[in-house]
């Protein structure tokens, strides 16, 4: 079974960098982009079968290693 | 007094942080990531600056989770004294010794300079040598060093007296120019600057030997 985990930063925590890229689809002439948030995606490959067990076991990772809940909220998704 | 110097995969202050502790008068011991125990006796941990594990994933986040950083975790819980300096900040944050997360610069560039610090407290082991409000001159060497935390755990750092120093001109937008700050028990420090790279007035200055001279002669023992 294969999850596609979403990082993405917490609402409310600024994304500079994804503020530079808005900055540059502006000064590229993209107008209306009012605003632009940088996060990751992380595709697992996983052995387990079972959905439960899966959305488990990866929600354990996103709070232990894949993401830092200080500043990052994520999303997991079964494929 | 006895020190221990961590070495990951990316360190590069590991030597300069060992010698910033000798110079101070420490026994030091070096550390390898995959250690699982420190040294027998050691009072202070350090853990250093660079780019742990190619910052992979967000800076510190691998080496928070390696071996040696069980054993620091067991370190810090019984009363042990750690000092993380950078990349050594970054990972004790990962490791949820210190609260908030050091973030990417909102200048975006990375910053190689020496900057004026402030002196926050100087009720700590790491700072009970210079006095409160003195201002020091130490590099930074950082592309992540925006500190982050949310308003209610500023305010417990503050009501606290938990910022150990404060940036003079905030070079990277963190909350309140924090740049640096203790754990509940004052004896686990992280801090962007680099006091071991300033022991030396032949190698930029001496501002940061007073770090080391105060956890020599102000540390009780672990």
């Amino acid at each position: 079974m294969k999850a596609r985990v979403t990082v993405m930063l917490k609402s409310g925590v600024l994304d500079v960098q994804g503020e530079a890229v808005r900055h540059a689809l502006g000064t590229l002439g993209f107008a209306g982009v009012n605003g632009v948030r940088q996060g990751k995606v992380i595709e697992l490959d996983l052995a387990e079968t079972d959905k439960a067990a899966a959305e488990t076991a990866v929600k354990a990772m996103c709070e232990k290693l894949l993401s830092n809940t200080v500043i990052e909220s994520y999303r997991v998704e079964l494929l | 007094m006895k020190a221990a110097v961590v070495t990951f995969p990316g360190s590069n202050c590991d030597r300069d942080l060992a010698v910033a502790f000798e110079r101070a008068g420490f026994a030091v011991s070096r550390v390898w990531h995959k250690d699982t125990a420190l040294p027998e006796g050691v009072d202070v941990v350090g853990v250093p600056g660079g780019f742990s594990f190619g910052d992979y994933l967000r800076c510190g986040a691998i080496a928070a989770q390696s071996p040696i950083a069980a054993a620091i975790r067991g370190h810090a819980a019984r009363g042990g004294y750690v000092l993380g300096i950078c990349n050594g900040f970054q990972v004790l944050t990962e490791m949820q010794l210190l609260p908030g997360a050091l973030m990417r610069n909102a200048g975006l560039k990375f910053i190689c300079k020496t900057i004026g610090l402030n002196v926050a407290t100087s009720d700590s082991a790491f700072t009970s040598a210079y006095a409160k409000g003195q201002q020091i001159a130490v590099p930074v060497a950082h592309h992540d060093g925006n500190y982050t935390i949310d308003a209610e755990g500023l305010a417990a750092l503050h009501a606290e007296d938990r910022v150990a120093f404060r940036y003079a001109q905030n070079p990277n937008g963190s909350a309140a120019d924090i740049a640096g700050v203790l754990s509940a028990n004052r004896r686990v420090l992280g801090m962007m600057p680099h006091p071991e790279r300033v022991v030396d007035a032949r190698a930029g200055g001496t501002d940061g030997a007073a770090l080391f001279a105060s956890l020599m002669g102000g540390m009780a023992l672990a």
